[in-house]
């Protein structure tokens, strides 16, 4: 199986982000990864790929997605004035679909027939399944069994789509292990199978391909809040788990050295507890899913189980461009803790009106802290990056509303 | 210089014959009963081992592996006990190497991993996920410590990939049989003979198949292509059915004879 290789692509540069990235994976894999690698660049290049992509997310995804003046919010961040950039409006209810609507193309670009992909929330997976019903394509997810009990309403909504939902028993039984699943498909079936990877983490060209098509966020983004101010926002704001959503909103804004780049990882039960999924706050170098980044691991090298509230945000790792980020002082990562996301969900909720992903709480929690050390003439941008329909049944529990 | 492993190839080779590799997880199902399931395979025919390190996240492993790499890890197993059975199994007289997923390797550190496998007897690592564009580092220090590079390669590797590759390898190279992960197969896939072809083509080093080998018929008949059989899964498959008392050690041993003999009977 000889890749096609096009002038320009070459497939010994192993996307790395400083000491970052490149790809630590079987053999097996390195032709579906230089086939991929190859179709993205080609697709990258072609005005017709743009244009079929840009008309999917003007009448199906319903970009570009507005921003909100959350006011009300803004009473309790300093004063400080709070623009949501709404990806919770997108079809599907999050970002991810800009991510698996690319991907999809490429998909069909490469000939292959069968999508494979793991989900921590089920947002990805939903978007997977919505992708693979639009496009015809035969779709299977790997969910750890724990995720399925606590997102159970995306389980279904994947199986309506006409997506196989397959529950992952081994590990921690969540998105790590999910990851392990679909790895091992892929391997098995990388001939007729695109893995339809949902962050930008995993081995090269992941990380790149992801953020390529998250960009569209920042991008967007960037000039709504040029038109709406007249300025650049004081800093950016996400979530951070593999680091998507906040990649997509953080990368075209990257030359702008006066606007702070600000991740908010799941601190859980607090970084110092142990019980927590914030990577780069509290973990270390090393390789997990075939690349290199922070990581929570043992002495020995194992994967540390994580824990967050957020399913979407419960993983061991983060993608190697965020690491990078944090250690060049471009962008700044810290923790915030199950029970302040959960606060800021419940202030958003009744504030503006608006139920968001716990993940996105995260963001929103943080929007507050940073809006109270920079006061009253900030601007701060918050990707909104989900909503949060699918966490009823959680929040209900935190907040013991009987169901 | 030559390790025991590349003076073991040069040996069977001048005899005409492939030789039979067992791999078993460090620690596993405990580190004495690792000991004595190394013993049976030795004493039964096995001719080098592969000491597992068990890992947390082991994509390359079907089902059996990857419940006896969790039993290990939950029973303490880590890289002292991986030190610890290479060292038992080289002083059993087997050239052994370990077998490891790249992160903890990275993690203890590459330098002192190499120089702790050479200290111990070991002749070499086995890196299923180490790429060769990843892997100066682990280069240089192989070359200090005098330690074989065993890469794997896949029947979907290209021959442009094979001949970087290959060139890369020392010891021997793993030729990964088929197109999945590991675990015992009703039959050795076509391509894994394809493969060993196409890697004879761009390569003279020693060639062992692994991925789905367990019955003694299956090792014969890799024994008349190929340099080296690889079992794994079928060694482990035992224990946990019949674990590693007398009667489960008995069975190993036997595995191990019977599958030697059918490679000594393959030419």
């Amino acid at each position: 199986m000889e890749s096609n290789s096009v002038k320009g692509f070459d497939s010994e540069i192993v996307g790395h982000f400083g000491p970052y990235g490149g790809r630590f994976v079987p053999e097996a894999l390195i032709a579906a990864l230089d086939e991929l690698a190859d179709a993205h660049v080609r697709a990258q290049a072609d005005p017709e790929f743009h244009k079929e992509l840009t008309n999917l997310h003007r009448t199906y995804t319903g970009r570009p997605s507005i921003i909100t003046d959350a006011r009300r919010f803004s009473e309790y961040a300093g004063g400080a004035r709070v623009l949501l950039k709404r990806e919770d409006l997108n079809h599907t209810g999050s970002h991810k679909i800009n991510n698996v609507l690319g991907q999809a193309l490429l998909t069909k670009r490469m000939g292959k027939k069968r999508i494979i992909a793991e989900t921590g929330a089920g947002q990805h997976g939903v978007a997977s399944a919505t992708a693979a019903a639009l496009f015809g394509l035969e779709c299977v997810v790997y969910m750890g069994e724990a995720d399925t009990k606590r997102q159970a309403l995306n389980v279904a909504r994947m199986k309506l789509l006409g997506a196989e939902v397959v529950p992952v028993t081994t590990g921690s039984k969540t998105l790590k292990d999910a990851i392990n699943e679909a790895m091992r498909d892929w391997v098995t079936n990388v001939q007729t199978t695109h893995y339809l990877l949902g962050t930008v983490a995993g081995p090269h060209p992941f990380p790149t391909i992801v953020r390529d098509f998250q960009r569209i966020i920042g991008v967007e983004a960037r000039q709504q809040v040029l038109d709406l101010t007249g300025k650049l926002p004081d800093a950016v704001l996400a979530c951070v788990g593999g680091g998507s959503n906040a990649i997509g909103i953080f990368h075209p804004f990257i030359e702008d050295k006066s606007v702070r780049l600000i991740g908010f990882e799941a601190g859980g039960k607090g970084v110092e507890t142990g019980f927590h999924a914030a990577t780069i706050s509290g973990g270390s170098p090393g390789v997990l899913h075939g690349t290199r980044s922070y990581v929570l691991q043992d002495k020995n090298g194992q994967t540390v189980e994580s824990h967050s509230i957020s399913a979407g945000l419960d993983y061991p790792g983060v993608g190697p461009e965020h690491a990078y980020l944090n250690d060049i002082g471009r962008a700044e990562y810290r923790p915030v803790t199950d029970d302040q996301a959960m606060y800021a969900f419940s202030l958003l909720c009744k504030s503006e009106g608006i139920i968001p992903a716990i993940e996105t709480a995260h963001a929103l929690a943080g929007a507050l802290e940073i809006g109270n050390e920079l006061g009253k003439d900030a601007t701060l941008l918050i990707n909104l990056s989900g909503r949060g329909d699918k966490d009823v049944q959680t929040a209900a529990d935190y907040f013991g509303i009987p169901l | 210089m030559l390790t025991q492993l590349d003076n073991l190839f040069a040996q069977s080779k001048s005899q005409n014959r492939a030789i039979l590799i067992g791999y078993l997880p460090a620690g596993f199902p405990t580190q004495r009963k690792a000991k004595k399931i190394i013993k049976a395979m030795i004493d039964g025919g096995v001719d080098a081992i592969e000491i597992g390190y068990p890992y947390s996240d082991p994509v390359m492993d079907g089902p059996v592996i990857q419940a006896a790499s969790e039993e290990a890890i939950n029973n303490g197993a880590g890289v002292s006990e991986v030190f610890e059975l290479l060292k038992t199994s080289v002083d059993f007289g087997a050239p052994s190497v370990v077998m490891s997923y790249w992160s903890p390797i990275e993690k203890y550190g590459v330098d002192r991993f190499a120089h702790e496998v050479a200290k111990n007897g070991g002749s070499g690592i086995i890196t299923p996920d180490l790429t060769y564009e990843e892997s100066n580092n682990w280069k240089i220090e192989a070359e200090k410590n005098s330690l074989n590079r065993i890469y794997v390669v896949a029947p979907s590797s290209s021959n442009d990939r094979l001949a970087k590759v290959t060139n890369e390898c020392s010891g021997f190279i793993y030729a990964a049989s088929l197109m999945g992960v590991t675990g015992a197969r009703t039959s050795v896939s076509v391509n894994a003979k394809q493969l060993v072809e196409r890697i004879r083509s761009v390569s003279n080093k020693p060639i062992a198949v692994g991925l789905g080998v367990s019955t003694s018929q299956q090792a014969q008949e890799v024994a008349t292509y190929a340099d080296g059989v690889i079992v794994g899964s079928a060694f482990i498959k035992i224990v946990q059915e019949f674990g590693a008392g007398r009667n489960g050690l008995k069975k190993i041993k036997q595995l191990a004879k019977s599958l030697s003999e059918g490679i000594k009977s393959a030419r």
